[in-house]
This record gives structure tokens, C-alpha cells and sequence, in this order.
């Protein structure tokens, strides 16, 4: 056993019984690692890979199979004395809402006994990092989703545990919120030679981590260094730009397309990045019809987790089929107005006089930090909320004064995806078809398209409850597009989505883009706006940047010289606005 | 920092009960079911649902119009137990009946003063049978009325004295002398309110930290699962007890109900039963984690067999044996019954000690039940 290690696993399984009806479930399948000490060790992979239930087994929440020893502990043998050293954050973790910030650090410094001095200054030091001196006395369910986060780190910090467990912190939280933990994390590091144990979907965190170990359907894909998890995508990954007044993401779509030559494609800054097949190395940008200007670049850690997913997917078997890319439909008119829209609260202005249009034919994002307003500006343009001011039409209507008929071709996919668990996927697409005033053969007919439409044939008759997220993520689409709207809204379909599933999804809306389908998307991933022809960032219920992604870099202070991702740009942005706001208010 | 382990046994349980007591004061939702709904129980069991016949409307025909037989009339009348009105004939009196606009119907034959003078007088009373018990007890009333009217006609003469060896019945109603249903429901209330604090919310409260996760995080530090089922009982206790003297005081001031036993029997036995509900809500909603299935169990565990079951409604030596069996198994049964005969019978001390020591098992029982479920695990 290695002298340095907080967490040894050997050949460590779970298995959850048969529940009915339902097949016995391997969590884990002989998982065997040592994470270090005194640094930050990453857990990655899809849904279902096992994240959350070996973090659990660590933290002695559940008994394993194997040998799992944490802190030199069996953990399985004598929980407590593991449970009395480290700090653990669910992924959501359990604040108590009714309890103000105080008292929910209170609670938790009572629990570990930290002493009235200790307190002290640690409460000032937490305090100061997660920026939450201001609201001690504001009830924890009060917070926004990213303080909420931090409240919860503060909790699991108010002692230096031995090792602390985070199981995806930053899911659902904006890239600000989600810079300003890692900042903590790392500080505490750096500062307290602390051991971090956290999982995680955005693979940039991983890139900051001293250990990866790459899971994937309860086994380890892979474990290293980060640079180790790049090796594998080392000399594939390439960058061009795409055709003259071609979007990226159609070329990008028909790359990915192309699974014979090409593992990954992705659009990026305008163009689009790929990572070739092993074969392919040394033919380069030679490639018949390819006359494209194919530069190589570094591969990051997230190439190479795709070329490891890639190879163990191929064995699993076929992904969901795609549709075909078709001609992009001729845009221009505008099918979305609005005009100084502003949503009050009583006094909490949400949306302050916002401008913009979206085209027929367009994918339109709204960025945003939490609390932006994305999610009022997009209850109103549903027409699911009334404006308190402005114009707003959708389809040529007046939503302020027709909302039903502008409803009509209008279609929503809630962040919950709300489908009826316990039917079908049949019954469920035949009850909103009706309600969406479909009937008989027209029902019939629209059915069977929009089940080839998103390869759902095969589970025509499951529960739509039993159904992995991916699956349920496309009958929600398809129930969307039942009464084949002009408009598709879809609010943060990929939150908690993995890379994979993500990179599916993007393809079925660029399809529905290419056939004239307006999509407007609210979403937490930067990289995603790569995907929208324009987006519009918020912040504090005002509009602060509308545009191409590229122009919005370009406002945030992109030059040839200093390339920005999408995230860099946002936060420029998002930071830029509020120094201006605090400007304007000592004025 | 102390020694992680048994120390910081009272730190953690003072500082988690200290939680338990913020969050029971800020949630409305809570302190409604609480405090409020016991005012509202007691309001409505005392006030709206009376189980008493009073004032009972009795169709009388008269087919005998001799003076005798209008004297009837007046015996009939009884204030606050009959009121009979006449009516012209028998078919009038079976309308009113099928109308149900009188609970009763007598009726005085044509030879009726021809045959009390010889001595042997009927009359036929028609009942209200699709409420047995109220028919039952008007058929009393009647019964009653009539034999006092014939005891003072004797009294003055007009009629022969009873023959020397004829029994005359003479019923009265012990512990409850007036008969007064509010008598006996606002003892029973505390039963059903005691469930309500004890089972009912704290399964909500619980499945409420199962469901939202809180006890994921909980778990993963020093404290015990005794520490956070104590936390839980705590303050749902001082709840429950607040209710029970809710309850009683409404009996005392509100409905003077007496009080015959030992207000401090009463106390102690309230609060063993009040351990025997709290730890029914903590098995509850370990074993379901999930607010709406533990309120649904609990409703279905305890509130309602303690409405329904227990002897609060139903007398349980008229029910049939198989909800007599079921009756039989609940504890609330046991705590019913001590409580009303500590109200209105006073102190039977082998009763109080076999109900005490029932309940106390009981309460022994489920906490340890309670507490072998409730297990720092999520699998």
C-alpha cells in the first residue's frame, strides 16, 4: 500500500438488487485506484459511470464489495471514525433552508466541535472566499443556485478535514460561481496540503487536477496524470475553418458524422476542431472533398477522454441513429420580437428593458450567470408568464394580447423534461399530441415521424419513467415537435448531461435548425454557444452583449493576438457589466 | 477539538435539537399541524359533532280523541328530548317519516282510553331504523316518557297503582350521567392529536430530510443516528404536549368535562403514548424516505385505525371480532381507554397500571425499531 494515498481501492463492486421488475445494477465493477494526498484527485466519466456510488462507499454511506481503505480505515468495518475525519458534499447538498447562512454553519462547526476560537477565523476566512459575509443572515433557500454551492463548501469546511469529497459541485452553476469554488478548492490545497476527491462532467476541472481516473460504466477507463488522459488524443486533434457563410456547426455536424474517419468534432471559435482516428494520422488535411485549412493543435484532456469513450463505445454496440443533414432553410424574417421587455416582482426588477430579435431558422442562446433573468425572458417569450412591459411577439403574434395562439406554434421542453414516468413513450407522445389538438391518422402519421425522427421505435412501448436520461431528453423533443411548431424553446436541456450526450443532442438541433426550425436555448455550458448563430448574455435582469458568438468575444476583448474561449469571454462580459453597475450606483 | 467518539454527545444533540426547534418556527406548514389543527379538532369535535338526540321530532296520531289520549301528547313532551307534534292520520305520520322530517312516529289506536281503562294500553311507536343508535335511543325517550306519564296518572289517583311484585325500571347513566357525547370525544381527541403531532408530523418531517438529501451531508460527520432521532423527538414532544394541554384545557373551561382520575395518571400516560407515536412516525419514515409515501403510511397507520379503531368512534365490544383483533394491536386502543375511564370514572389502578405498562412496551419497542432502521446508509 502506497505510503501517500488517502483512498486505496482493490477490486471494489456494488451491486444494487433487483428492484421490481427491473435487472440487477453494477454501480461498480471491480474498481481498484489509489487517489494521493494533499491533492486533487478527479473522478470523471458519463452518467452512470459510478462517480457518485464510489464517492458514497468512500464517505461510508454505503458497504462495498472488495477492499476500499480511506485514510487507513476499513471503511466498510467502521464508518464512523472515516465519517469523523473527512467532509463530504453531495451533489445537492443538504442545506437546511429555513436555517439562515449562520446557522447553517453553525450547525456543522457544532457537529465536527470546532471551538468557539477556531471559529472565528475560520468563519472569516470562509466567509471572505465564498463572498457570503454579506448574506450570514439570509435563509440558505434564499440563495442563488451558485452561492447555494458555496454555502454548502463552507459547511463541509468549517474544520480542515483529512480528505474532502465533492461529487459534482459545480453542476448547474454558472462559469463565475464555478471559478470562485475551484478558486477555494485549490487555495485550500495549495494553503493546507488538503486531499480533494471530486467528480466532475466539465473535463477543464479535471485538467487541473494532479490525478484522473477516467470511469466509465463502473469500470476505470483510465487513470494518470492529466497529461496521461491526453496522450491517447495526441497528434489527432485538429482545428479549420469552415466554409465561406457556412454556420460551424453544419460542417462540424457532417464531420461527426463521418464516425469512420473522425471521433469527435466540436465547434470552436468560430471553427471546428476534431480528432481524426488512429489511421488517419500522417494523410492530414489530404482528405478528397476536404479542401479545408486543417491546422494541428495541443490536445486537451477532454480529446482524450473522447478517444477513450469512443473505443469503448464501439464495443457496446451502435449510438442512436441520426437524421440526415439536409439543405439550410433561407432565413431573414424575424419570428421572435421583443422590445424593451421588462418582467417586474414588486419592486425586483428580473428583466430591464430588453431588445433583441431572433430569425427564422436561427438557434438563439441566452447566457447568463444564476439569477440573470434568463429564465423569466424565457417564460415570457413561451408566454408561460405575462410581461409587465414592452413588446413582445412570437410568430408574428402578439403575445400580450393572443398568448394562446402564439402558444400554438411554440414548442417547450422544460428543464425537467415533464413526461409522464409511468406511461409509455407511446401513450405519453399520444396524450400530448391531443392536447396539442392532434387526432386520428394526422396523430398517427406525426407519431411515427417523430419516432424514427429520434430513433425511439424500439422503446415505443417502455415506460418513459425506465428510461436512461438521453432517451428521455429525446421523447421530450419529440413531444415538443409533435405539432411541428416554428419554434422550439428548450430551457438548459443539457444540465447535468455528459459530453457525449451533449454532443447527440447538438446534433439532432442542428438538423432541426437546417430544416427551419427556429431554436431558441438557454444553457450553463460556454462552450455551447458555439452552436447558436447568435446569443444575447444577461446579467442582473439587463442585457450586457448580443451577437455572433464571435462578435461577443470580440466585445469582450478578443484580437487576433489573444484568442478567448467562450467562457473567458462571458466572464470578461459578466464581470465588465457589474463593475459598470457599481460604477453607475456611486455616481 | 475532543476526542471524536462518545464525546460531544451533548454538543452535537444540543446543537441539532437547537436546529429541529428553528426550522419547526419558521415553517408555517408545520406549526399549522402542530398548534392550529388541534385548536380546529377541538372546535370541531366539541362543537359541530355531538353524538346526542336532542330534541328529537315525533309525529304523534292521534286515532282516539278522548282527553286520556291528548294527555299523551303532553307526557310525550319532554323538553329536551322529544318534541312530538300531531298530526292527522297514519299516512301523514309515514310521509313525514319517508321525508325524514321526524324521527319518530306514535300511534295512539282508536280504543286506547277504552283499553287503559282495562288495563291494557298499546301504542305503536315507529323508528327511524337506518341510524340504529339514535333509533334506540328515541325508542328509550318514548319508552321513558310514556312510563312517567302512566306513574303520575297513578300518582293522582287517576289511574290503579302498579300490582305489588311488578318491577319498575328505573335506568340511569353512570360516568356520564348526562349523557353528553362531548363527554367522552374531548378525551378521545387527545388520542388523535397526540397521533397527529407524534406520527403524522414527525414521519413528515423526517422523510422531508431522507428526501431533500439533508441527511446525506448530516451523515458524513460525527453525529450518531441516536443523536438525530433524539434531535427529532425532542421538540415534536414539547409539541405534542402542548397539544395535550390544548385539550385539556378545552375540556376543562370549554366543556366542563370532569375529571375524575388523576390529572397526573393522565399526564404520565399521555406522555408514554406520545413516545409510542413519535416512534411510529420515525419507523415510518426511515423505512419510506419520501414525504408524501410516509404521510400517506402514517395517515393510513396511525391516524386514521386511532380515529376509526380504537374505541374513539366505535364501541369495540360491538365491532366484529376481526376489527376487534385489529383494534386490539394498536396502542392507541389502550391509551383510549385509560383516558376516558380517567376522565369520567376516576382512578381504576389495575387498569392504569396494565394500560401504562402495555403502552410503555409498546414505546420501548418502536423507538428500538426506529432506531435499528434509521442507519447512517444510503443502500
Amino acid at each position: 500500500m502506497s505510503e501517500a494515498a488517502v483512498v486505496v481501492a482493490r477490486d471494489v463492486r456494488k451491486r444494487f438488487p433487483a428492484e421490481r421488475g427491473e435487472r440487477e445494477t453494477v454501480a461498480l465493477d471491480g474498481i481498484s485506484l489509489d487517489a494521493p494526498a494533499g491533492a486533487l484527485t478527479a473522478l470523471v466519466g458519463p452518467d452512470g459511470a459510478g462517480k457518485t456510488t464510489l464517492l458514497r462507499l468512500v464517505a461510508g454511506l454505503m458497504k462495498p464489495e472488495g477492499s476500499l481503505r480511506v485514510l487507513d480505515v476499513d471503511v466498510a468495518a467502521d464508518p464512523q471514525s472515516v465519517q469523523n475525519r473527512i467532509s463530504y458534499m453531495p451533489q445537492r447538498f443538504g442545506l437546511y433552508e429555513d436555517l439562515s447562512v449562520q446557522e447553517n454553519l453553525d450547525l456543522y462547526a457544532d457537529l465536527h466541535g470546532v471551538s468557539r476560537e477556531q471559529r472565528r477565523g475560520r468563519y472569516a476566512r470562509l466567509l471572505e472566499m465564498t463572498d457570503l459575509g454579506r448574506f450570514t443572515a439570509r435563509p440558505a433557500g434564499k440563495l442563488s443556485g451558485g452561492m447555494k454551492q458555496k454555502l454548502g463548501l463552507a459547511c463541509t469546511l468549517v474544520r480542515s478535514p483529512e480528505l474532502l469529497l465533492l461529487d459534482e459541485p459545480t453542476v448547474g452553476v454558472d462559469p463565475l460561481s464555478r471559478r470562485e469554488l475551484w478558486q477555494i478548492v485549490r487555495q485550500l490545497v495549495d494553503d493546507e496540503r488538503l486531499s480533494v476527491i471530486v467528480s466532475t462532467t466539465y473535463l477543464d476541472e479535471a485538467e487541473r487536477c494532479a490525478r484522473v481516473f477516467v470511469l466509465h460504466e463502473g469500470r476505470l477507463l483510465a487513470q494518470g496524470r492529466p497529461e496521461d488522459i491526453r496522450r491517447p488524443a495526441r497528434g489527432l486533434c485538429f482545428v479549420a475553418p469552415p466554409p465561406p457563410g457556412e454556420p460551424a456547426r453544419l460542417l462540424q455536424a457532417r464531420l461527426l458524422d463521418d464516425t469512420a474517419r473522425i471521433i469527435d468534432a466540436v465547434p470552436q471559435g468560430g471553427e471546428v476542431r476534431v480528432i481524426r482516428r488512429q489511421a488517419e494520422r500522417g494523410e492530414t488535411a489530404q482528405q478528397p472533398g476536404d479542401a479545408l485549412a486543417w491546422r494541428p493543435v495541443e490536445a486537451r484532456l477532454e480529446d482524450g477522454f473522447m478517444v477513450l469513450l469512443r473505443e469503448s463505445q464501439s464495443e457496446a454496440g451502435a449510438a442512436a441513429p441520426l437524421p440526415a443533414l439536409r439543405a439550410q432553410a433561407a432565413s431573414g424574417e424575424a419570428i421572435i420580437e421583443v422590445r424593451d421587455l421588462v418582467r417586474k416582482f414588486g419592486d425586483f426588477v428580473a428583466v430591464d428593458r430588453t431588445s433583441f430579435t431572433v430569425k427564422k431558422g436561427e438557434i438563439f442562446g441566452l447566457l447568463g450567470p444564476n439569477g440573470a433573468g434568463k429564465t423569466t425572458t424565457f417564460r415570457m417569450l413561451c408566454g408561460l408568464l405575462p410581461a409587465s412591459s414592452g413588446v413582445l411577439q412570437v410568430a408574428g403574434v402578439d403575445l400580450r394580447t393572443a398568448p394562446a395562439r402564439a402558444r400554438r406554434s411554440v414548442g417547450y421542453v422544460s428543464q425537467r423534461f415533464a413526461l409522464y414516468g409511468n406511461l409509455s413513450v407511446m401513450e405519453n407522445l399520444t396524450f400530448f399530441g391531443s392536447a396539442y389538438g392532434l387526432h386520428g391518422e394526422r396523430l398517427r402519421a406525426r407519431i411515427g415521424e417523430v419516432l424514427a425522427q429520434f430513433g425511439l421505435e424500439a422503446q415505443a412501448n417502455a415506460a418513459s419513467g425506465r428510461l436512461p436520461g438521453g432517451y428521455r431528453q429525446r421523447l421530450a423533443m419529440a413531444v415538443a415537435l409533435l405539432h411541428q411548431p416554428d419554434i422550439l424553446f428548450l430551457d438548459e436541456p443539457t444540465s447535468g448531461a455528459d459530453a457525449l450526450a451533449r454532443r447527440e443532442f447538438w446534433r439532432r438541433i442542428t438538423t432541426l435548425a437546417a430544416d427551419g426550425t427556429t431554436v431558441v436555448v438557454t444553457t450553463h455550458f460556454m462552450e455551447e454557444a458555439e452552436y447558436c448563430d447568435r446569443i444575447v448574455i444577461q446579467d442582473a435582469g439587463r442585457l450586457l452583449a448580443l451577437g455572433t458568438p464571435q462578435q461577443v468575444r470580440k466585445q469582450a476583448g478578443e484580437t487576433d493576438a489573444r484568442r478567448m474561449n467562450m467562457e473567458e469571454a462571458f466572464i470578461g462580459i459578466v464581470e465588465r457589466g457589474r463593475k459598470r453597475e457599481t460604477a453607475e450606483a456611486v455616481a | 477539538m475532543s476526542a471524536p467518539g462518545s464525546g460531544g454527545f451533548w454538543r452535537r444533540l444540543v446543537s441539532l435539537t437547537r436546529k429541529e426547534v428553528r426550522q419547526l418556527l419558521r415553517d408555517r406548514a408545520n406549526l399549522m399541524m402542530g398548534i392550529a389543527l388541534p385548536i380546529v379538532l377541538i372546535l370541531i369535535f366539541g362543537y359541530g359533532l355531538s353524538l346526542d338526540v336532542k330534541n328529537a321530532p315525533v309525529a304523534v296520531v292521534l286515532d282516539d280523541a278522548s282527553p286520556v289520549a291528548r294527555d299523551v301528547v303532553a307526557g310525550l313532551s319532554t323538553p329536551g328530548y322529544l318534541a312530538p307534534r300531531v298530526v292527522g292520520s297514519a299516512h301523514e305520520a309515514y310521509a313525514l317519516m319517508r321525508a325524514r322530517e321526524v324521527d319518530a312516529a306514535v300511534l295512539v289506536p282508536a280504543d286506547f282510553s277504552r283499553r287503559l281503562a282495562a288495563g291494557d294500553a298499546q301504542v305503536q311507536v315507529l323508528l327511524q331504523g337506518a341510524d340504529a343508535s339514535r333509533a334506540t335511543m328515541i325508542r328509550g325517550y318514548v319508552a321513558g316518557a310514556l312510563a312517567s306519564w302512566s306513574q303520575k296518572r297513578a300518582d293522582r289517583g287517576e289511574a290503579p297503582r302498579p300490582a305489588a311484585g311488578q318491577v319498575q325500571v328505573v335506568d340511569r347513566m353512570w360516568f356520564n350521567a348526562a349523557n353528553n357525547s362531548t363527554w367522552y370525544l374531548v378525551p378521545g381527541l387527545i388520542v388523535l392529536i397526540m397521533t397527529l403531532v407524534g406520527a403524522f408530523l414527525t414521519a413528515l418531517v423526517m422523510a422531508r430530510e431522507w428526501e431533500r438529501g439533508t441527511l446525506e451531508s448530516l451523515f458524513v460527520t460525527p453525529v450518531r443516528p441516536v443523536e438525530v432521532l433524539l434531535a427529532k423527538i425532542i421538540p415534536y414532544f414539547c409539541v405534542g404536549l402542548i397539544g395535550l394541554a390544548l385539550c385539556l384545557a378545552a375540556a376543562a373551561f370549554l366543556f366542563h368535562v370532569p375529571m375524575y382520575g388523576s390529572l397526573l395518571v393522565l399526564l404520565f400516560s399521555a406522555m408514554l403514548y406520545l413516545l409510542v407515536a413519535l416512534g411510529i412516525g420515525l419507523v415510518i419514515s426511515s423505512v419510506t424516505r419520501n414525504q408524501f409515501l410516509a404521510s400517506q403510511v402514517a395517515l393510513i397507520a396511525s391516524f386514521l385505525p386511532a380515529l376509526m379503531l380504537s374505541g374513539f368512534m366505535f364501541d369495540l365490544r360491538n365491532v366484529p371480532t376481526a376489527i376487534r383483533v385489529i383494534g386490539q394491536i394498536l396502542p392507541a386502543t389502550y391509551f383510549m381507554e385509560l383516558i376516558k375511564s380517567l376522565f369520567l370514572a376516576g382512578n381504576n389502578w389495575p387498569l392504569i397500571a396494565r394500560n401504562c405498562a402495555i403502552l410503555a412496551a409498546y414505546a420501548v419497542v418502536l423507538l428500538g425499531v426506529a432506531r435499528l432502521v434509521t442507519r447512517k446508509r444510503l443502500d
